[in-house]
């Protein structure tokens, strides 16, 4: 049979297995001792942890196999599991060789049973005195000490060591230029001209890993393998997979890779750089990293919901990305095989989920000057206002207590909601404990909302816009900029015995601001004034935009009834409004007193004024006096100043997602979820970390920060063993443990543990740099070897797991693309900025829910922009980079599986940017080449694979071009069409150039474009 | 013989053999692919194509499956599940007992319940009640199998559609296509083994309905697309003809060729294969779509009107060509049923544009004997509310129950399965749930549910992930 049963072993051990019976044999190492991290513990792990493991509720008999004492001391029969030493005593060696169905173990019909082979690794371990030790990969790495005599580095020695003991040796090094190239792909990404090949014999291999080292295409190829981790894309996902704004964050990531930040504080900054002290807008964007999740804008979803589903994929996203342990399983369950428990996935949860998902402008450095400035001159124009007003705190102190006294004489009484929703239900809000309510999901425009209270005389209502850290830029509103746009507020009340709703009339509407009467030419648009609300016309809305720079704060309405409302005990009360933008948080309160008006006071004021005044943050305090300042008859000249100066407050051009912290007030429980389900809260659980792992320190605090210092600690045991893996992985083609995402105890300790262990130990010791460490590897004979597998150890190592030879593999799909980009001299280099959009077949687009009719290729040198830059939308995954298994961003993903299908070569024959790629190339090389198609044949080939054709090469390049001459001058082929795409288009030619000859060498660069060692590293 | 040449001789021979299958046919991707597939990889030789044909776990009834995908929820009550008492109680709300614990998506759940709004009848032997919207499923009642308790946990459109096509509601799980094609490789000769057609918009679920998930990429569906290039980049660009195109790979092959010898890496040799299955793909791809060769009866039947049409008629004649040509999963898309208003029209028109071509479908592949094993599925993500949404012509998500028919592939025909309440509200007898509708099909597919696993992670994954059971009473 050919499927995999259950117990299937990993690909990898399997693959693995192969080689190491060849060792054994050579070795003899069979009879010798087991090995329990070796060849016990994935016996143990696979056959037997599912009922005798660390999962208390799926446990059998009571007996753990997982642990020595508990195997020793048995289960409910009380019979030793395993007496040490001892073959003939313990009951484990009597059920794995028992043939009686019901004794023996594991059960038949669990299918996984146990060869010949591992029985006697059992016995030879019990015999041994069955000794366990704790997985290779749960206890920090250690260096072994290193003899490197006469090596290069600590890394050949390790691996040259083991080459002998297979009676093997490292390979010669590659040629010089395979050398070049291949130092150019794995540093930056992109193949070496001509003229860095002739740089490279001239200055050598140390100096240009120096000077790959430093240049800025160094981030840009390294954080691509970042990016696939943190699950990066341009849009939002799901049904409507809207844009958002987040290359700022790969911009961070980019740059932090280009200044070498070292590694811990990589992963500090973006796990919790808002919680740094005096966390910087850099360190702030770095946080978009766990906000890169998916975000779900379907229509009538409950948010909860979908921010749980978020957080499950943050901690999925870390769990591959840094722990190197998968996690899912422990979301329902205590993991089966390795040490997480369903509450310790809570634990790491409960670190997560105390912030906000907030959203903010990115400024430039010179918008952060111009911030600044702007609050100077503010403050300038109040202390001018101050020294006119000597006594103004008194003055203030007397304005505010009037203010204060009006407001506890209105009472306004917050409605509770008895019912709460849209009448198209497209958004369901939610009432917070302040009596908010709010208004995350879909964004519709019909919220109504159904109350009970005491209509005994009730004289007016009032709606407050408030601010929200979920909602984009604080709020209150929705729109892009959070602001919101009212158009009519209807209120109907239905009497305990009443049938219908009745309309209740209301008049008189103020606000604190609106925006100027703006008429639209159609005659029935207007917006503006607080009076549209209640104009009966859903053309006319009320607006209160206070312009850039302080829109994002409270206002507030307040409505009169035409007659005060007074109704028996049991009438339902019901507010109904529509929206243009949608206000995202807002509250309703009834009032009582005669007259209800709003002060001409900034809501923010009043809202501020509700804390004591020694209790008022720098922010309140702000608000207050701005207020009092703009009651101030005798400071309209100041007032006008500061009006004008905001006027100067700039508008960022982007924003990005990220994390805040909620505040202590309103800090947010986490529960374990039964079954992983959002609805099915259990027990609180505190944030905490697994036990297996190092300890939390006890003085640190459980925040998310404290979260990021402990995953970024020295005595982690998986923090650096993950990078140092990853990188590793890049420039191999596979890690040193083949499963980047999974080092628990399922993985087999990899071949070169001690070597993984070795490099991990030496990243930290050096600062956690990963130019140290990439030019650690790159020094290496190791790496300088020649990748030519030669028939005999194809056979041997057919993976290249024993690492007798260098690595060869086909590029990954951004560098493939850039590689075409790179020789054809397309190539437009510039660091960082927006996603570029790139052309995609219309029939591809056609098929979105939502169609992205902001998908506008690129044109000019936009176009030909580094790949890492394309607009990555995750329903409509990029074709290109699909084809060449790249992935969309829907999950983090660790490693790409390399596949070679047809559509990968058709790609890379016809896909609009390849095609380009070789029309451009045949101009350069009819440009550069020389004058003869041998001479250009020789320069072409150097273009893309960096050395000269052999004389067969050229042959068969010249025989392409001589066959397709013959049909263009035959009429065949029309060489305009050819070169250009258009029949009718001539190509920017160079002197002495035919069009004959672009036609001829645009097929012959689409051959050379697509040849194999083109888009493979050697 | 060394493994090189064993490699070449290989190469050899897949040449005289269909083409398709030696997709990732060599080198190291191949290896990992396969060895990952492998039971026992000491019997698996190096080098062997994951996509090559496999034995299931014991001999399946069905060897293929297209899958209807109705997108957007078709509402049960209109199709296919008389309520007479819904028509009844038209207006009045739901009883509360009923409401405990519910949710829909979009209304308040105490509304009020809304009457079916088409007739049904009884048709064919197995007199199955069916919709008069539906004239001509009504005459392959005796045909089919229809389900109609069907259960899942999403009521929103995108986790709904991935669960129903992956078994999970989080994204990144691998679809019920790949499964199989994983499970059984492919018998095309010269076309991918999981091929996707869409008509109406795209889905709400987006390219994972039918993704590889943590597979390798080559069990992913390929979309073949209605306009422009069938498959991706399949046309050469301006210009070049298929002589040029035949030359151009003639010395790139030759390149590789030499390339290969250099560099001793078996890969070079999966690519050139590549590169001429994607030569081979320009002829295949275009002569599958061209429906020329079928003659007017067979448009007709389908309701073709114009073999150009784009829409679900040409792609339901689409999938039995596929079938034919030995394409193991054939997926359409929908997307069109999400009727929250608009009801009975929208509706109405939905079975004007899928009832006749998919039921023209089943008739073909029974006549040509392609039904005994080729499992049909039509349905959807949910079902919709007993309850109304807006005015008098709406229905909201409802997870609790929904209809779905399933044809050939040694599927029970003639049969309805399961009752619903008298509102169609919830399951009075033989829920249905989503990973039971998988862990059956994989049976009839020849796969032991618990036994179709993938290691990812560490762990075993499987479609039904730990849940599934045989629904043993659809199976014939």
């Amino acid at each position: 049979m050919f499927l995999p049963p259950p117990s299937c072993v990993n690909s990898r051990v399997r693959a693995s297995a192969i080689g190491l019976c060849g060792i054994f044999i050579i070795t003899g190492r069979l009879a010798a001792a087991a090995d329990f991290q070796r060849d016990v513990q994935p016996i143990l792990s696979e056959h037997c942890a599912q009922c005798h493991g660390t999962d208390e509720k799926e446990r059998k008999s009571s007996l753990r196999l997982d642990q020595r004492e508990a195997s020793l001391k048995g289960g409910e029969s009380g019979t030793a599991a395993i007496v040490p030493g001892k073959l003939d005593q313990g009951e484990l060696i009597r059920r794995i060789t028992s043939t009686d169905p019901d004794e023996m173990m594991p059960p038949p019909d669990h299918k996984k049973p146990l060869s010949a082979g591992q029985i006697d690794t059992l016995k030879q371990w019990i015999k041994d005195g069955a000794n366990y030790e704790s997985h290779w990969a749960f206890t920090a790495p250690k260096q072994v000490s290193v003899s490197a005599v006469g090596m290069t580095s600590p890394i050949d020695a390790l691996v040259v060591a083991r080459l002998k003991e297979r009676k093997l040796a490292l390979s010669p090094a590659a040629t010089p230029a395979m050398l070049c190239r291949r130092l150019y792909l794995d540093l930056i990404g992109l193949p070496p001209s001509p003229q860095e090949l002739a740089e490279f014999e001239k200055v050598g291999y140390e100096a240009t890993v120096e000077t790959l080292l430093k240049s800025e295409r160094f981030g840009e190829k390294w954080a691509r393998h970042w990016l696939d981790l943190a699950r990066y894309s341009d849009t939002n996902g799901y049904e409507k997979d809207m844009q958002r704004e987040q290359w700022k964050w790969r911009d961070w990531v980019v740059d932090a890779l280009n200044r070498d930040m070292p590694y811990d504080r990589f992963l500090t900054e973006q796990i919790a750089g808002d919680l740094l002290p005096g966390a910087t807008q850099d360190q702030i964007i770095a946080t978009g990293f766990l906000r890169n999740s998916m975000i779900n804008e379907e229509g009538a979803i409950v948010p909860e919901q979908f921010r749980m589903v978020e957080m499950i994929d943050r901690v999925d996203c870390l769990g591959k990305a840094v722990l190197g342990l998968s996690t899912q399983c422990a979301q329902c369950h205590t993991h089966k095989f390795d040490p997480l428990s369903h509450d310790e996935y809570y634990g790491l949860f409960a670190f997560l989920n105390n912030a906000y998902e907030a959203q903010s402008w990115v400024y430039t450095p010179d918008q952060q000057q111009a911030i600044a400035k702007v609050r100077e001159r503010i403050q300038a124009a109040e202390e001018k206002l101050r020294t006119a007003h000597p006594q103004w705190q008194q003055e203030m102190a007397a304005w505010e207590e009037a203010i204060i006294k009006q407001q506890k004489e209105l009472a306004w009484e917050p409605l509770i909601a008895t019912e709460l929703g849209t009448i198209s239900g497209l958004n369901h809000p939610t009432q917070e404990a302040d009596k908010s309510l709010l208004m995350l999901g879909h964004t519709s425009a019909d919220v109504f909302m159904i109350s009970a209270p005491k209509l005994d005389n009730v004289t007016g209502l009032r709606l407050e816009a408030l601010n929200h850290r979920d909602l984009p830029h604080f709020g209150p509103g929705r729109s892009r900029v959070g602001t919101w746009v009212i158009q009519e507020v209807e209120v109907l009340v239905k009497k305990p015995d009443g049938k219908n709703w009745e309309k209740q009339k209301l008049v008189n509407a103020s606000a604190d601001f609106s925006e100027p009467e703006v008429k639209q030419a159609d005659g029935k648009k207007a917006s503006g004034p607080v009076a549209h609300l209640i104009d009966g016309k859903d053309d006319t809305t009320w607006n209160a935009d206070r312009g850039i720079g302080r829109r994002n704060q409270p206002s507030v309405a307040v409505l009169q009834f035409e007659k005060p409302l007074s109704f028996p005990e049991g009438t339902q009360f019901k507010i109904a409004w529509r929206m243009g933008d949608m206000l995202g948080c807002g509250r309703w309160s009834i009032t009582r007193q005669a007259v209800p008006t709003v002060p001409p006071v900034n809501h923010a004021a009043i809202l501020a004024m509700q804390a004591s005044a020694d209790q008022r943050s720098t922010e309140q305090q702000a608000a207050i006096f701005t207020a009092w300042r703009m009651s101030l008859p005798d400071a309209k000249a100041i007032n006008d100043e500061i009006d004008a100066v905001w006027k100067d407050y700039p508008q960022a051009a982007t924003s990005i997602l990220h994390l805040t912290e909620r505040e202590p007030a309103n800090h947010r429980e986490t529960h374990l979820l039964d079954r992983g389900s959002w609805d099915q809260p259990k027990q609180r659980v505190e944030p905490h970390t697994p036990a297996a792992f190092h300890p939390f320190p006890a003085d640190a605090p459980r925040t998310r920060l404290g979260f990021a210092r402990w995953v970024a600690d020295k005595n982690s045991p998986f923090t650096a063993r993950v990078a140092v893996n990853r990188v590793w992985q890049a420039m191999f083609g596979t890690g040193l443990v083949e499963t980047p995402e999974d080092f628990g105890t399922r993985t087999p300790v990899p071949e070169y543990r001690e070597l993984l262990d070795w490099l991990a130990v030496d990243f930290m010791q050096h600062g956690w740099s990963h130019k140290h460490l990439i030019r650690t590897i790159v020094l290496s004979n190791t790496y300088r070897q020649s990748s030519f597998a030669s028939p005999e150890l194809l056979q041997r190592d057919p993976r290249n797991v024993w690492l007798a030879r260098g690595p060869r593999f086909r590029a990954e799909a951004e560098v493939v693309r850039d590689i075409a980009l790179s020789v054809s001299g397309l190539m437009s280099h510039k660091l960082g900025g927006p996603s570029i959009i790139p052309p995609v077949p219309q029939n591809v687009l056609d098929y979105n829910y939502t169609y992205p009719s902001y998908w506008k290729p690129a044109e000019g040198p936009e176009r030909y922009r580094r790949t890492l830059y394309g607009f990555r939308k995750r329903s409509m995954p990029d074709p290109v980079m699909a084809n060449f298994d790249g992935p969309n961003g829907d999950f983090a993903c660790a490693r790409r599986l390399r596949s070679n299908t047809p559509l990968a070569a058709l790609t890379g024959l016809n896909e609009t940017i390849f095609v380009e790629a070789a029309r451009a190339l045949a101009l350069r090389v009819l440009r550069e080449g020389g004058k003869s198609d041998a001479e250009r044949a020789d320069h072409a080939f150097l273009l893309c694979t960096s050395r000269k054709p052999t004389a067969e090469e050229r042959q068969a390049v010249l025989d392409l071009l001589q066959s397709r001459r013959q049909k263009l001058a035959e009429g065949w082929l029309n060489p305009r069409e050819v070169a250009t795409g258009d029949p009718a288009k001539l190509p920017t030619l160079p002197p002495d150039a035919t069009p004959q000859d672009a036609a001829a060498w645009t097929l012959a660069a689409r051959v050379l474009l697509n040849l194999d060692e083109t888009i493979s590293k050697n | 013989m060394n493994l090189i040449q064993q490699l070449q001789s290989a190469r050899a021979q897949y040449l005289s053999r269909r083409w398709f299958l030696r997709d990732c046919g060599v080198g190291l991707a191949g290896i990992a692919a396969s060895s990952l597939l492998a039971d026992d990889s000491a019997k698996q030789p190096a080098g062997d194509n994951p996509l090559a044909p496999r034995q299931p776990h014991f001999p399946g009834k069905a060897k293929r499956v297209i899958y209807i995908f109705q997108a957007g929820a078709p509402s049960h009550l209109e199709l296919f599940d008389n309520k007479p008492e819904l028509t009844k109680r038209n207006g009045q709300l739901p009883p509360a007992e009923l409401l405990k614990g519910y949710r829909a998506a979009f209304i308040n759940p105490n509304s009020a319940l809304l009457g079916p709004k088409f007739p049904f009848a009884k048709h064919g032997k197995c007199q199955m009640e069916l919709s008069e919207v539906l004239p001509h499923t009504a005459k392959i009642v005796d045909e089919i199998c229809l389900i109609r308790t069907m259960q899942t946990e999403a009521v929103n459109h995108a986790p709904a559609q991935i669960m129903m096509n992956s078994g999970s509601q989080q994204f990144g799980r691998p679809s019920f296509g790949s499964w199989t094609l994983y499970g059984l490789g492919s018998e095309s000769a010269n076309l991918p083994g999981f091929v996707v057609l869409t008509s109406a918009k795209g889905t709400s679920g987006g390219a994972s309905n039918y993704g590889n998930g943590f597979l390798p990429t080559i069990y992913g569906g390929i979309p073949f697309r209605s306009s422009g290039d069938p498959v991706l980049y399949l046309s050469n660009p301006q210009g070049i003809d298929a002589d040029t195109q035949r030359a151009s790979l003639d010395a790139l092959n030759k390149l590789n060729d030499l390339a290969k010898a250099a560099a001793g890496d078996p890969e070079i040799a999966a690519r050139i294969q590549s590169y001429e299955m994607a030569y081979r793909l320009q002829t295949s791809a275009p002569e599958l779509m061209d429906l020329s060769q079928e003659t007017q009866p067979t448009l007709d039947r389908y309701g073709i009107k114009s073999p150009k049409d784009a829409n679900f008629a040409r792609n339901c004649l689409l999938a039995r060509r596929l079938i034919e040509r030995g394409v193991r999963f054939v997926q359409l898309f929908h997307e069109a049923w999400d009727q929250h208003g608009n009801l009975t029209a929208g509706v109405k028109q939905n079975a004007l544009d899928t009832d006749q071509a998919s039921a023209a479908l089943v008739m073909d592949l029974k006549e040509r004997g392609l039904l005994q094993d080729t499992i049909v599925i039509w349905g959807g993500e949910f079902g919709r509310t007993p309850m109304v949404q807006g005015g008098n012509d709406g229905r909201d998500h409802h997870n609790r129950c929904f209809s779905l028919w399933l044809a050939g592939g040694g599927i029970k025909s003639g049969y309805t399965h399961g009752q619903t309440d008298e509102l169609g509200f919830n399951v009075a007898a033989d829920p249905v749930h989503v990973h039971d509708l998988h862990a059956t099909l994989l049976k009839q597919l020849g796969f032991d549910h618990t036994r179709l696993t993938f290691r990812f992670q560490g762990r075993d994954y499987r479609l039904t992930d730990v849940h599934g059971r045989l629904v043993k009473e659809i199976l014939a």
